[in-house]
């Protein structure tokens, strides 16, 4: 999309919203934000929140297993445990000043949830109750710890629904299904951020909101990849709009694969089947975990699990010698699985006609959840640069963020932890800077360039289907750039996507018109998929060690040495690889040690 | 194998009145009626309509009406749909475009039920409400719901009276009502005791058959009809 303004005497103008402030997305970073906001700038606020989606169908509502925070309710827990396992769970690349935040925020954020309404299984005396995780121990290490407070297999379900009914409550304003194709930045990309520009999509008219701040909380970009957890609809939009905008990306190398992908499908059997009791299988029938991570076994973090099943897998010993292995829930019964884990029996039953109560169910790990993101500092304010410059009116958080919490590998229910904190955080940020804020000003030119992006797409009669390259795309990503990567290998997805990029210049629209246009919208996704396939692989190449979810093949150590640094990857000019910059990771109590589970 | 669907087509902007249109797409036993709809608008026809999100029947985006009952497009199997598979929009909506309907009244009954908790009181010792397992189990059911509107538009009498609050608001009136932390069970029984409210179910049961998460729908207006019954003189 060419940003240069144009002439724009020819169309009519977009139509304005003027707000307060701007949520884009409508997960639960974003709604916790808007209730913030709205808690604190009082009723007559003007709080908007555009979601491609109705709110409901956000991608938070998929997420299963639960939410941690060391309240301690069924055994001994500690907030600086938690901090710990996080540290040692992101291979210590994580900024411990921010996990620090995370993890004693839990405590009282999901106490909060709770007064919002969540409804959390309970204990015995009536308080949350809690189970087990990967990655999460006690006392340093020791052990598996019951952390993760949870809804039965739904805890995003409710999440989303608590934080949608206060909304309600709280009357935010909703923009639903609007695409937003842009931000409005008058002064370039130093800021400040005034506003979005979006695209109705009932009407097809471009809408342009005007606010004096800007949160982007718009989810990940899984649909990168070929067999994914994500929805159709995680196409990191944000994230490839802040890169255009020539402000960096942090460490996007950096992907998780969660290893119970259910196979071929991609989406999620939780790791709760695990915390519950289950275990994986090769195809000789071993439980392998105990042999790569003696103490936590199953349990053990994900990139650990995801890279001994690709192990077993490439050593011949998947099932049938394929390239899956089972997970066995058998034996935790009848009441455990339909009391505990209802929608992941279910899964197993609708899409594989298996019962999980007598067979074992094939697995193979899924891309799920991207580490890197947008950069941010704790209260979700964009950074502009390796020095950590600020964008004035401008945050993220959610997935789209990285702040960084979860450094080269990301642990079960954090992802829940983190859009709650982080999310309420820029709320209450957002909240000060709208009090101080001057009015803010238009980009017609933001607004042109989107138009005319648009005009161009439906005015060619001639060219490629975006599934075509999408397809492609996919295929070169999970091949090429996922649990395993080599120098060799990363080149060539480097190619592959460079040439999908210039073949994407030349896409084809079949639906003309302006109503509900899903076939523009798709092409539109298209284009950010591939910004966020590029910065992924640069950020590949360059980074020469193997640390957390980034594991190269030609280079298998982790080197503190000269890699304890965060990948910041910006946007250079069409068709070269970004300008990549670093900026030191932050180690304030754990000093980098060995990991092991 | 060959999969023949026949998709009831509608756009206001280009045609007169909905019409039917045939498309052959391959597909395996195992492949869901959604990933047939992505094989048509992929690479037979963009201008084919509809919403999705999740994929695998959690963000409740693709209710559409498949072999003549109201389902979730990503969660109903070819293996079980047949190789002769039609897809309508659901019915009692205005439709927009092919199978994608008008949800503003739909979001607008769900709003007017007060989907919300209402209880500011916290604890002192800012800790967690206490609430039993059991009193949690009251509401399980109901606080199941992602809103997917196959109960509503599958409803004869909402069919009949669109003015009736339908099955998917009192489901998640229900889930407020039996909470036991709620302080609003009177006011929201008061909307719920509306002439448009729960006296016009008449038991069809549809919206249970429609549910894809399984809630006894009819159930939960039957125990919110009897808590209004037993607040009468």
């Amino acid at each position: 999309m060419s940003l240069a303004p144009r002439d724009q005497g020819r169309r009519p103008r977009p139509r304005t919203h003027d707000l307060d402030a701007v949520v884009v997305g409508a997960g639960g970073a974003g709604l916790y934000a808007a209730l913030e906001l709205k808690r604190d700038l009082g009723p007559e606020a003007r709080i908007g929140v555009i979601s491609k989606l109705y709110p409901s169908r956000s991608h938070t509502g998929a997420a299963q297993g639960g939410v941690c925070a060391a309240l301690g309710n069924t055994e001994e827990d500690n907030w600086e445990w938690h901090w710990f396992d996080t540290v040692k769970g992101g291979d210590y690349l994580v900024d411990q000043d921010a996990a620090e935040v995370m993890c004693r925020d839990a405590v009282e954020t999901v106490i909060n949830l709770e007064h919002l309404g969540l409804p959390f299984n309970r204990t015995p005396e009536g308080l949350i109750d809690q189970r087990r995780f990967g990655g999460h121990t006690r006392n340093f290490g020791e052990g598996p710890v019951r952390r993760a407070c949870f809804a039965a297999d739904r805890t995003g379900h409710e999440i989303l629904q608590t934080l949608f009914q206060q909304c309600i409550k709280h009357d935010v304003a909703f923009y639903d299904e609007y695409q937003v194709l842009d931000l409005a930045m008058p002064q370039g990309t130093g800021g400040p951020v005034s506003g979005v520009i979006a695209l109705q999509l009932s009407t097809g008219e471009i809408h342009a909101f005007r606010a004096k701040a800007v949160l982007f909380a718009t989810g990940g970009f899984g649909k990168i990849f070929k067999v994914t957890s994500n929805a159709h609809t995680l196409t990191g939009d944000g994230v490839a709009i802040t890169y255009r905008r020539g402000l960096p990306l942090e460490d996007m190398e950096f992907y998780q694969f969660h290893p119970t992908g259910m196979y071929r499908l991609g989406f999620l059997l939780s790791e709760a089947m695990r915390g519950e009791g289950g275990f994986l299988v090769n195809g000789k029938g071993e439980r392998f975990m105990e042999r790569y991570a003696p103490t936590m076994k199953d349990l053990a973090s994900r990139d650990v699990v995801s890279r001994s099943i690709y192990q077993e897998i490439a050593a011949g010993r998947g099932i049938d010698g394929k390239d899956f292995v089972h997970l066995d829930v058998r034996h935790l019964g009848a009441k455990v699985l339909n009391e505990k884990l209802p929608d992941m029996s279910g899964f197993i039953r609708t899409y594989f006609g298996l019962d999980p109560l007598t067979e074992l169910v094939p697995i193979q790990p899924t891309a799920h959840y991207a580490m890197g993101g947008i950069p941010t500092d704790v209260d979700g304010r964009v950074l502009a640069d390796e020095t950590g410059a600020k964008v004035p009116g401008f945050y993220a958080a959610g997935e789209c963020a990285c702040v960084s919490v979860h450094g080269a590998n990301r642990l079960g229910t954090n992802s829940l932890l983190d859009i709650l904190v982080f999310g309420r955080r820029a709320g209450i940020a957002m909240a000060d800077e709208v009090r101080r804020a001057a009015e803010p000003e238009p980009d017609p030119g933001a607004e042109a360039s989107v138009s005319d992006a648009i005009d161009e797409l439906l005015g060619r009669s001639d060219g490629e289907r975006p599934a075509v390259i999408r397809q492609e795309l996919q295929e070169t990503m999970f091949a090429k750039c996922s649990v395993y990567r080599s120098a060799a290998r990363l080149g060539e997805a480097w190619d592959e996507v460079d040439a999908l990029r210039v073949r994407a210049r030349q896409l084809v629209v079949q639906d003309k018109g302006r109503r509900y246009n899903t076939d523009l919208g798709e092409a539109l996704e298209l284009g950010f998929l591939l910004d966020c396939a590029e910065a992924t692989v640069a950020s590949a190449v360059a980074r020469t060690e193997s640390r957390g979810a980034h594991a190269r093949e030609d280079h298998p150590d982790r080197d503190d040495v000269n890699w304890l640094k965060h990948t910041f990857a910006f946007r250079w000019s069409d068709g070269a690889p970004p300008r990549l910059a670093y900026r030191p990771a932050t180690i304030t109590r754990f000093q980098p040690k060995p990991r092991t589970y | 194998m060959d999969v023949q669907l026949r998709i009831l087509r509608f756009d206001p902007d280009r045609d007169a009145a909905p019409h039917w249109e045939e498309y052959v797409v391959p597909a395996e036993p195992s492949d869901r009626v959604l990933d047939l709809l992505h094989q048509v608008k992929w690479y037979q026809d963009g201008t084919l309509t509809f919403r999705r999100s999740c994929a695998h029947g959690v963000c409740g985006s693709d209710a559409m009406l498949i072999n003549g009952r109201n389902r979730l497009a990503c969660e109903y199997l070819v293996k079980d749909a047949g190789q002769r598979i039609t897809v309508e929009p659901v019915r009692g909506s205005p439709v927009v475009k092919d199978l994608l309907i008008d949800l503003d009244g739909f979001w607008e009954k769900y709003r007017s039920v007060m989907p919300y908790l209402v209880n500011d009181e916290v604890p002192a010792d800012g800790k967690e409400r206490r609430q039993s397992q059991e009193e949690r189990d009251r509401f399980e059911d109901t606080s199941k719901c992602i809103l997917c509107g196959a109960c509503t538009t599958a409803c004869p009498s909402f069919w009949a009276n669109p003015d009736y609050v339908g099955p998917a608001a009192i489901v998640n009136a229900h889930r407020f009502i039996f909470d036991s932390r709620d302080h609003a069970t009177e006011e929201r029984l008061e909307i719920m005791a509306d002439a448009d409210g729960v006296w016009r179910c008449r038991t069809i049961f549809n919206c249970v058959e429609a549910c894809p998460r399984g809630i006894n729908i009819t159930r939960a207006i039957m125990e919110v009809t009897r808590q209004i019954e037993s607040r009468r003189p």
